[in-house]
């Protein structure tokens, strides 16, 4: 079951895109506030964080880079109504899994979500294998 | 040097821009809420087909959810179309209790991404001016954006008109921090073209937080400040 995070300031998109992840079996927090998304992200470890690219508080990019900071590791994916080629290429720059324009269609949001939870084994296993690794060269055996 | 004329066609293109971006945004944000719900009734109607029983309940909470949203689309378009329009003639009569909610609406969304609040002061005030109704909405826009700049910890602007004889006072309140600008930022040239435009003045009371657009009630007439 993939654990997402998801982040916006319309609550009605929020409580309905979560009612629908839900259903497919995801586990899904929600918030309104990027300030807490960064607080629960810190408290909570996410397959994926679905972040909206404008809103009050801290815009998406700026949240994404916080994030970035925290855990560099962290599959952000971001929401946006309309998304310039110049942002685009910022969030990217910034560590973005990928950006997506609203309306997202769920089918391709679920398949990115299931990515972004591969990518995320795959460095939790890279990282166990390297900390295996250094314990062994480190005691000589 | 820059040519005053570019200053006015890039101000005017930049507004025009900038309000039909923000509209477009939240049309999308509205247009993602509608899909969702519409992906919600057909989740529902495959967990119906599959002989899980649906509360109502649930059914009217969506169907409200999108009548909502239709209304509040309905409402930003409505300022859109009211923008639009605004260029239709270079000069004719504007109702200002109707240019200030028109401001307010266009503004809200710049408002909300700043946690600020904008309110305009209720008025039974039908006091009309001849003048251009598209650089008003430009220059009482910047008024706004710029009061939104240096409203300080209060996060409240307020916008509100008191009618003279042969002129309206628009006035923009809740500017906390125009005495410590260290220089004056307001207006800048883009301003200063809008309101040769306008023919009308503006004036800053730093000690109330405040600025005032004195307009002339006919553009075509000369102002005074105080009249």
């Amino acid at each position: 079951m993939e654990k997402v995070l998801l982040v916006d300031d319309e609550k009605e998109f929020l409580d309905t895109m979560a009612e629908r992840m839900e259903a497919r079996d995801m586990n899904v927090t929600t918030t309104t506030s990027p300030k807490e998304a960064l607080k629960k992200a810190q408290e909570e470890s996410y397959d994926a964080v679905i972040l909206d690219l404008q809103m009050p508080e801290m815009d998406g990019l700026e949240t994404l880079k916080e994030l970035k900071k925290k855990n560099p590791d962290l599959q952000v994916i971001l929401l946006t109504g309309h998304a310039t080629v110049q942002k685009g290429v910022e969030a990217m720059k910034l560590g973005a899994t990928d950006l997506l324009e609203k309306p997202a269609d769920l089918k391709i949001l679920t398949e990115k979500i299931k990515k972004a939870h591969t990518k995320k084994m795959v460095l939790v296993q890279k990282k166990a294998e390297e900390k295996i690794r250094h314990i062994l060269a480190e005691k000589g055996w | 040097m820059v040519d005053r004329n570019s200053i006015g066609i890039a101000s005017e293109l930049q507004f025009f821009g900038k309000m039909t971006a923000s509209i477009s945004h939240e049309i999308k944000n509205i247009m993602a809420i509608i899909n969702e719900s519409a992906g919600l009734l057909e989740d529902y109607n495959l967990m119906a087909e599959k002989g899980i029983p649906i509360d109502p309940e649930r059914i009217q909470v969506i169907s409200q959810r999108v009548i909502a949203q239709i209304q509040r689309a309905d409402g930003i378009t409505a300022n859109m179309n009211s923008l639009a329009h605004s260029v239709d003639e270079f000069q004719r009569s504007v109702g200002i209790k109707e240019t200030l909610e028109l401001a307010v609406g266009l503004a809200q969304r710049f408002a909300d991404m700043r946690s600020i609040t904008l309110k305009l002061q209720p008025s039974s005030d039908a006091s009309a001016v001849i003048t251009s109704p598209f650089h008003l909405q430009n220059l009482i826009w910047q008024m706004l954006d710029f009061a939104m700049d240096v409203s300080g910890d209060g996060k409240t602007v307020g916008l509100t008109f008191e009618t003279g004889k042969a002129s309206v006072k628009i006035r923009v309140t809740g500017l906390e921090e125009l005495s410590n600008l260290s220089e004056p930022a307001f207006p800048t040239e883009k301003e200063k073209a809008l309101l040769r435009m306008l023919n009308a003045t503006i004036q800053q009371d730093e000690k109330a937080g405040e600025i005032h657009l004195f307009l002339p009630k006919d553009i075509d007439q000369a102002l005074t400040a105080n009249s």
